[in-house]
């Protein structure tokens, strides 16, 4: 089977423009979480600036700029016919839902136009594991050998619509997130897009080694009590693991009760209690369909820089099962991780990626 | 491969209660929902063991529009009381979610949104799935919702051997 690089990386987020900038902001616990006091009930969230900008879509601005930023790192003319586009969002131009076309399919079409590319998009939307689902796409569309290189670029900003959504569920933290924690109450809606680059030829030490997509079959909005989906998705790569390099675990960590309860159980089930594990939404917020590339490229360099990266809002465990939640940032030697994700839908992910020799 | 569709218009009640009418949720469904219900009711009605919870076949839905038309029954609630029970139907995956619980299918979910109905491309990607080493069968749906009342629908029933032949 073809092995998948990584060969660049961008990202656009309020705690930095570049990847070692966010790394940054995680190893110091910088984020940009607020309180906002638009709409009728205030809210937390990391939302991106916007000022200056006076383009028709704010969503596909900050896609086409992670984009570019990877293209660059990658060294790739987006234009050739070989180099395929994969966007992950869930709600893409919803705030202009009044106005225009909102559709997914024509905001991919304008980011493929924008960044000169050639071949027809696809738009990977399972909800929040949709970051993840579309990096497990590019690697298919690599394997399948139709593209020499999948541009994967995940995007998500907020607005009333969502926002309103996940109060009228009662999901919502009006504290920055507490992933794992005893005290958590909710999550944070963010803003962020990421992209990676991801390429046949041997240029970058990371691999992405497979990745797995499975239902809870149980709920569309609530997680699975037993953490079938997410156990199973884990299950799927425990074969290709090597325990010993394995790093850690970047989990989902909304900071729901039920979200970060389940990841425990099916942490515990997959036997990987003893592995530290992380979560980042206590920096970026829910990133949504940026979350998955974003929480993975972050995840790359802690690898790289020989670390665990603490968990922001995270101090007294809040789950039924002894889950390693680094408080602190730890040293690692480990040369893996999996990124754990799952959403809506009752749907879950899981992807692994590996660090091998260098270039 | 078993082929069915839904004509545009057609009334989704009448053929709920025709093809199942033992699970009351299918009405608190958007109509996107509704049509990846029936239509993988109409490919499964008649397999053996059609409710044993499955990981080995998974449920791959296409779409132009996504969910966009419930986008817009939701997005008139917001001057009011934003309706939780319309909220969780405003992502283009919930159908596959959907037909996962009402069948236990535990495997692949996965919601893609395309520019137009393109048949090599939609296959392409049926065939991508099918890298997933475990996935012997799929679902396959092209919905494409315009309004409540408006939609093309039509699934298939696909076996690793019949895509990968």
């Amino acid at each position: 089977m073809t092995k998948v690089y990584c060969t660049g990386c961008g990202v656009v987020t309020p705690v930095g423009d570049t990847p070692e900038a966010v790394f940054q902001a995680v190893r110091t616990g910088r984020s940009a979480l607020r309180l906002y006091q638009a709409g009728p009930e205030p809210y937390v969230a990391s939302l991106l600036s916007r000022e200056g900008f006076d383009g028709p879509s704010f969503f596909e601005d900050i896609a086409v700029k992670a984009a570019r930023k990877a293209l660059e790192q990658a060294g790739l003319e987006p234009s050739c016919p070989r180099v395929g586009l994969v966007l992950s969002t869930i709600k893409g131009n919803v705030e202009l839902l009044d106005r225009e076309d909102v559709s997914l399919a024509a905001s991919a079409a304008r980011i493929a136009a924008a960044l000169g590319m050639s071949t027809p998009p696809v738009v990977v939307s399972n909800a929040c594991i949709s970051g993840l689902a579309a990096l497990l796409q590019g690697m298919r569309m690599l394997r399948d050998g139709a593209y020499d290189h999948v541009l994967v670029v995940g995007a998500e900003v907020q607005s009333r619509f969502i926002v309103s959504g996940f109060q009228s569920l009662k999901a919502l933290s009006l504290q920055p997130s507490k992933p794992f924690d005893a005290a958590r109450d909710g999550l944070n809606p963010g803003e962020a897009a990421a992209a990676m680059v991801l390429s046949g030829e041997k240029k970058s030490p990371w691999e992405l080694v497979d990745g797995a997509v499975r239902n809870d079959a149980n709920h569309i909005s609530g997680p699975s009590r037993t953490g079938e989906g997410s156990y199973n998705a884990l299950k799927y790569l425990l074969p290709l693991v090597n325990r010993e390099k394995l790093a850690f675990v970047n989990v989902h960590g909304t900071a729901t009760l039920y979200n970060d309860e389940m990841e425990a159980i099916a942490l515990d089930r997959a036997g990987l209690l003893d592995v530290p594990v992380n979560a980042l939404k206590g920096i970026f917020g829910h990133t949504m369909g940026a979350a998955g590339i974003l929480e993975s490229i972050v995840s790359m360099l802690a690898c790289d820089k020989g670390v665990v990266l603490p968990t922001r809002g995270f101090s007294e465990l809040g789950v039924s099962r002894p889950v390693r939640v680094s408080a602190q940032e730890m040293p690692t030697q480990g040369s893996e991780f999996i990124k754990l994700l799952s959403g809506f839908g009752g749907v879950n992910g899981a992807l692994l990626f590996r660090k091998g020799g260098a270039q | 491969m078993k082929h069915v569709t839904i004509p545009s218009g057609a009334d989704l009640s009448a053929l709920y209660r025709q093809l199942a009418g033992d699970y009351p949720k299918f009405f608190k469904m958007d109509v996107l929902s509704k049509l990846g219900f029936l239509l993988t009711e109409m490919l499964v009605a008649d397999e053996p063991d059609r409710f044993r919870p499955r990981e080995d076949r998974a449920v791959l839905v296409f779409s132009r529009e996504g969910c966009v038309a419930n986008d817009r029954h939701y997005a008139a609630t917001l001057a009011d009381f934003p309706s939780p029970a319309l909220f969780v139907y405003t992502l283009p995956n919930i159908v596959t979610g959907e037909i996962a619980i009402r069948n236990k299918y535990e495997g692949e979910t996965s919601a893609y949104v395309l520019e137009k109905y393109d048949e090599k491309r939609l296959w392409a990607l049926v065939k991508e799935a099918f890298q997933d080493r475990i996935t012997q069968s799929a679902v396959v749906a092209w919905i494409d919702c315009l309004s409540d009342t408006a939609w093309q629908a039509e699934a298939w029933l696909v076996t690793r051997e019949e895509i990968l032949k």
